[in-house]
């Protein structure tokens, strides 16, 4: 599914890497836990997490993972935004929480990891 | 080739970036996609630790044709009891590091399950040393 298609489906908006919302993501984690999210081995993952802070964008960048979902309305700071972009990151809000975000993309088709 | 870098204690504003540099390099040299996960997830997750944990701390790197040697020498507390502070789910952390995602309990055990050979030793009141070796042929942990 590609980004743009997961914003319209969570009423979502990206506030990073908007260039890039064609890109296809097929499997989804979703966490506030970074140690959690350092375990996973996937490729086009997308991480759903209500965490935002720098570390979300380094745990990310450790993992391989190239697109964020910030749910519940959390902000993303220029900070963050800053790295992202350097990054080549894509990051999207939305104001579902965590389990209607991670359910309603479910439902749309993107898998879990496990 | 080595590299060190400094980490200072409590800076979540740069926790990370050794790490960050290093899988820069990695990627630079051709090193195997999943290779350099391992190192850096191992990096990072101890990075992270110092800052956490420590006051300050030293990572050196060694990178020669058949491995990654990461030693990650901290000023801090110390660990009273490794076999305990190895087990999943065990932490000491502030709600502060908490707040940022981490001190769950989960870094070093993570450290073990990416890391080819892996030795931490500890001096209460003085500090811990991490010395973490991934070899570049891609052998499982």
């Amino acid at each position: 599914m590609k980004l743009e298609e997961i914003c319209s489906v969570l009423n979502g908006t990206v506030v990073c890497g908007s260039d890039r919302a064609d890109r296809e993501v097929t499997h989804a984690f979703a966490s506030d836990l970074m140690s959690d999210v350092l375990t996973v081995n996937c490729n086009n993952l997308l991480l759903i997490t209500g965490l935002a802070n720098l570390q979300t964008i380094r745990t990310a960048e450790m993992s391989d993972i190239d697109c964020i979902l910030f749910v519940r309305n959390k902000s993303v700071t220029p900070e963050m935004k800053k790295l992202a972009e350097e990054l080549g990151m894509t990051l999207i809000t939305c104001p579902r929480t965590m389990f209607r975000a991670s359910g309603e993309l479910y439902r749309a088709g993107i898998k879990p990891l496990f | 080739m080595s590299f060190e870098y400094k980490v200072q204690g409590g800076d979540f504003t740069h926790a990370g970036y050794a790490s960050s540099q290093v899988k820069k390099m990695l990627k630079q040299l051709g090193v195997d996609n999943t290779v350099i996960k391992r190192v850096v997830v191992c990096l990072y997750e101890a990075e992270v630790n110092i800052v956490a944990h420590a006051w300050d701390g030293i990572i050196n790197i060694v990178l020669d044709t058949d491995s990654v040697f990461m030693k990650l020498t901290d000023n801090g507390p110390g660990i009273p009891d490794i076999e305990l502070a190895m087990q999943k789910g065990f932490s000491t952390a502030s709600p502060e590091v908490r707040e940022m995602g981490f001190g769950a309990g989960m870094g070093l055990p993570n450290i073990s399950a990416n890391a080819d050979r892996f030795i931490i030793t500890s001096e209460p009141g003085r500090g811990t040393t991490l010395e973490i070796t991934i070899n570049l042929n891609g052998t499982a942990a």
